[in-house]
């Protein structure tokens, strides 16, 4: 039997976010995330906020949650490290139930080590702050995006999900 | 330079329902003069994100008005807020800038670039329409109105003299402030029109 191909489709990924009620996406782009980006735009249910540095992310997101929209956080990461105070300070300290799409980058699907430190070090930093995370690098994985979603919401607590494919 | 209580005391005249987000210093500060200290948001830490998350509280209502506090230190942690915002063009956002030259919860050392840079027009030159300083308490008292009644989002900049170190709430404090507003926003119908300073 032919081995199928596997892939992650932009348009997939954000037909889960419309599912699951997401009004923005607060974002930087990352070398992976083109495709993305253009299904974004493409979605007029759906605001893109750009941000300069990650940092402001959880903050705007924040703000979102506070007004009553519903955020998603799109980033690589690398932004993921950069933004750490915030993350710990905003999502953490202030119990935000903030759906945060990393860009794995440096994952490896084969389970070989990582060369790439970002890769390496993401899962381990996420279980240190406790942060549930799921992968999602094909298709068929794209329904771990609404439970993810739906986690933290019941638990008032963020959730990450790893995106270890370029987006199709 | 300005007596800061004094300007924030102004500031507060101005206020009908406009949410509030103060940090550091200016927690304290606002607090005194504060006449709707239900629908203020004290921002204990991460320090610098008042501006992000005005930014955020604005783009999701843009029918209330939002004011987000900043020291000169605090901004200066979270700069590129300025290109964000100016991008994004929030007509509901101020974000007020005050302006002490100093980290006064730290001992009063002085920020970097002290008395070289020009905020306003790093804001201008982001994109935001509007960008007004004051420097003392005359010419704000005359000018305030005019101020916040132009083009926005708007960089208000307060120059005021350093108070040294104030106390802080405590830690767990924030997501009750949050939670407050957030109810009080849940239970106000999103208005057809958009926010206009001095509406109720």
């Amino acid at each position: 039997m032919a081995e199928v191909a596997s892939s992650l489709r932009a348009e997939g990924v954000v037909d889960e976010l419309k599912k699951c009620g997401v009004t923005h996406v607060v974002w930087l782009p990352d070398t992976e995330s083109k495709y993305m980006y253009d299904a974004i735009q493409a979605e007029p249910g759906i605001t893109l906020v750009p941000i300069c540095r990650e940092g402001e992310g959880p903050a705007i997101c924040l703000g979102l949650l506070m007004g009553g929209k519903s955020p998603v956080l799109l980033i690589q990461n690398t932004g993921f490290f950069e933004s750490g105070d915030a993350i710990r300070g905003i999502c953490l300290d202030m119990d935000l139930p903030l759906l945060m799409m990393i860009g794995y980058r440096g994952y490896e699907p084969s389970g070989k080590p990582m060369i790439d430190s970002a890769g390496a070090f993401t899962e381990p930093m996420l279980k240190t702050w406790g942060i549930p995370y799921h992968l999602v690098d094909d298709d068929s994985h794209t329904p771990r995006i609404g439970q993810a979603f739906a986690e933290a919401r019941e638990k008032s607590h963020p959730v990450a999900v790893l995106i270890g494919r370029e987006y199709q | 330079m300005m007596d800061g209580l004094a300007a924030l005391r102004l500031l507060s005249s101005r206020r009908t329902n406009e949410i509030v987000f103060t940090t550091m210093s200016t927690i304290s500060d606002w607090s005194q003069v504060s006449t709707r200290p239900e629908l203020d948001i004290a921002i204990i830490r991460p320090m610098g994100k008042n501006s992000s998350m005005g930014l955020g509280l604005a783009l999701a209502r843009p029918d209330e008005g939002v004011w987000a506090i900043d020291g000169d230190g605090s901004l200066l942690m979270n700069l590129g807020s300025l290109v964000t915002i100016g991008a994004l063009q929030p007509k509901n956002l101020v974000l007020v800038l005050y302006r002490n030259g100093t980290y006064d919860t730290t001992g009063g050392q002085p920020v970097p670039g002290l008395g070289n840079v020009d905020f306003a027009a790093i804001g201008r030159g982001a994109g935001w329409p509007s960008a007004v300083d004051f420097h003392d308490v005359a010419a704000m008292e005359s000018g305030l109105d005019e101020a916040l009644h132009v083009d926005y989002p708007l960089l208000l900049t307060l120059h005021v003299a350093p108070a040294g170190r104030r106390s802080f709430p405590e830690l767990t404090s924030t997501p009750k402030y949050i939670r407050r507003v957030q109810d009080y926003l849940s239970k106000r119908p999103v208005a057809e029109q958009p926010y206009r300073p001095g509406r109720d």
